[in-house]
């Protein structure tokens, strides 16, 4: 490679910083910039929802450790704003083009907004995703509101709500599913999962659905839901997931869209006719690309580990890597919804059974095993993550399922539910 | 910019430190070498401080090479990683 060559990273989070050291590991020798849309060095968000919010940690604590040296040329607080690959340029914001001999871009996602933005706008509306969403979010918290509104019950929406309570505050969870995290672990774990938040006092609202948030003198007061009830609340979190932030890429004939950028198996980006370009590569949350131990359905992972994993693959593949080994990491993931500890391997989507195999729902530690047609595809731990390993090891082995003896502490064969999909 | 952001105190540059929640194991190890720094919340939900001081990094190193998944990822900026 000659040393003249230039890399570029868009995206200066998890999977841009990660990216940058496995290429300088790499041997990569030329120039590395890393263009950056926030004025922060990247920092860790899984900590923003949960021990920042709490007020353990200030939001500012959660610059993520790195092993770049000074040789790296930092553009942060300018967004890129196109993509000419043709000039093999990038085009920041401020106007400047940057040229890349190869790029990897990790712009990641952005919280999905309130979808009225005039009532989005209302003090007291919130989104979580950057660290200044987290200083801002946490001192609201910390003023003590009467009550707090969480509108969507997925993985965000469940932290924030149980961390509420963690605080002494009233929270209600408005989620249209009948389950919170119905989406992603089915209607039966949700169920369990949403029976112990209520335990903790949450109020659950499953089944309803936010209409408008009304405000009085700019500042939010109450909801109206879509079955005629209220809910007073002076401070609200919109937690309805995530929007990927491709809109740069326009234009730039790339496979593209809200759903992200699209990959080929080694992980470099397709353009629009499907032909792979092999100077640019995409990971994180942004990139979307053929999970090899799910028949190479297109998958999209929203997933600390994910970014890390796809990002060291990325930035080695630029780095002249051979591009013949494809990237298909287990997905795994984690969530810490007040003191409790969710767990995941693999990928739900698609299952026709779930098995309890170790503990039980209604003590709160439990490991849900999740099948379809007869082979192993996702666990679940909840308070129970010393037995995700093996569990793991068979979700990545395609184990038969159910299993047979997988249970330590259940000889005599394990209770097999409908997981609630659909 | 500088990758040094906040030299400007004056105080010496503290840790920066991440934990790989997904590998951790709750195992606690960690708890006991820095028990300022790391504790085990409910069962198994690990807090850890991802910026301590730079004069505890005697305490940091030992729970880093305390984890028996090697799930502490350290950087010293006041010493070079
Ligand atoms: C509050 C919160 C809690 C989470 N908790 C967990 C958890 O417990 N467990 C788990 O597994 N995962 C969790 N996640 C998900 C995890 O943090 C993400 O998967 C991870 O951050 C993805 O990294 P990334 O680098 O792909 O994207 P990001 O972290 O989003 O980084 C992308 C960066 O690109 C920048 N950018 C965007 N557009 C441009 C542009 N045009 N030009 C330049 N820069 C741009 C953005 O500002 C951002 O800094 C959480 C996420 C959030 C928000
Ligand atoms: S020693 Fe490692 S595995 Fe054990 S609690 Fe600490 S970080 Fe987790």
């Amino acid at each position: 490679m000659a040393p003249a060559e230039r890399a570029v990273v868009v995206g200066a989070g998890l999977a841009g910083l990660r990216g940058a050291e496995a290429l300088r590991e790499a041997g990569f020798s030329g120039s590395l910039t890393i263009v950056g849309a926030e004025p922060h060095l990247p920092y860790d968000r899984p900590p923003l929802s949960k021990h920042v919010l709490a007020g353990a940690i200030p939001a500012h604590a959660t610059t993520l450790p790195h092993g770049l040296g000074a040789d790296v040329d930092w553009q942060l607080g300018t967004p890129a704003a196109g993509l000419d690959r043709k000039a093999g340029t990038v085009r920041l914001a401020d106007g400047r083009a940057l040229p890349y001999d190869r790029l990897l871009i990790a712009t990641g996602t952005r919280a999905r907004p309130w979808p009225n933005p005039h009532e989005g706008r209302l003090a007291g509306v919130f989104t979580l995703r950057g660290r200044d969403d987290a200083a801002a979010l946490r001192r609201a918290l910390a003023a003590g509101p009467r009550r707090v509104l969480v509108i969507g019950g997925g993985f965000i929406g469940c932290e924030v709500a149980s961390l509420c309570r963690q605080l002494g505050l009233p929270v209600t969870l408005v989620e249209p599913s009948p389950t919170p995290l119905a989406r992603v672990l089915g209607r039966t774990i949700g169920a369990f999962i949403g029976a112990i938040h209520a335990g903790h006092g949450v109020d659950l609202r499953c089944g309803s659905e936010v209409e408008w948030l009304e405000g009085e003198g700019g500042r939010l007061v109450r909801a109206h839901c879509t079955d005629g009830s209220r809910i007073e609340a002076e401070l609200a979190v919109v937690a309805l997931g995530a929007v990927r932030n491709t809109e740069w890429l326009d234009g730039a004939g790339l496979s593209a869209d809200p759903g992200g950028v699209e990959c080929d198996g080694a992980g470099y980006v397709l353009d629009a006719e499907g032909h792979p370009d092999p100077q640019i590569a995409a990971a994180g949350d942004v990139a979307r690309f053929p999970h090899p131990l799910y028949d190479g359905r297109r998958v999209a992972l929203e997933h600390w580990s994910h970014a890390v994993a796809q990002a060291a693959h990325a930035g080695r593949l630029l780095a002249g890597a051979p591009p013949d080994a494809a990237y298909g990491a287990l997905p795994t993931f984690w969530s810490t919804q007040g003191d409790l500890v969710v767990k995941s391997a693999g990928l739900t989507e698609g299952a026709d059974a779930v098995a309890i195999t170790q503990g039980n729902p209604a003590d709160g530690r439990f490991i849900a095993l999740y099948g379809r047609a007869g082979r192993c595809i996702a666990a679940v731990s909840v308070d129970s993550a010393r037995w995700l390993p093996a569990h793991a090891e068979m979700v990545a082995t395609g184990a038969p399922f159910p299993p047979e003896g997988a249970a330590t502490d259940r000889p005599k064969g394990i209770a097999i539910f409908d997981p609630g999909f659909s | 910019m500088s990758t040094r952001a906040d030299a400007s105190s004056g105080s010496p540059p503290g840790l920066r430190v991440s934990v790989d929640l997904n590998l951790c194991q709750a195992y606690a190890q960690c708890c006991y070498a820095a028990p300022r720094h790391f504790r085990i919340e409910g069962h198994e939900a690990l807090f850890y401080d991802p910026a301590p001081a730079a004069e505890d990094r005697d305490d940091i190193e030992r729970a880093r090479v305390a984890c028996p998944v090697q799930a502490i990822r350290v950087e010293d900026p006041g010493r070079g990683v």
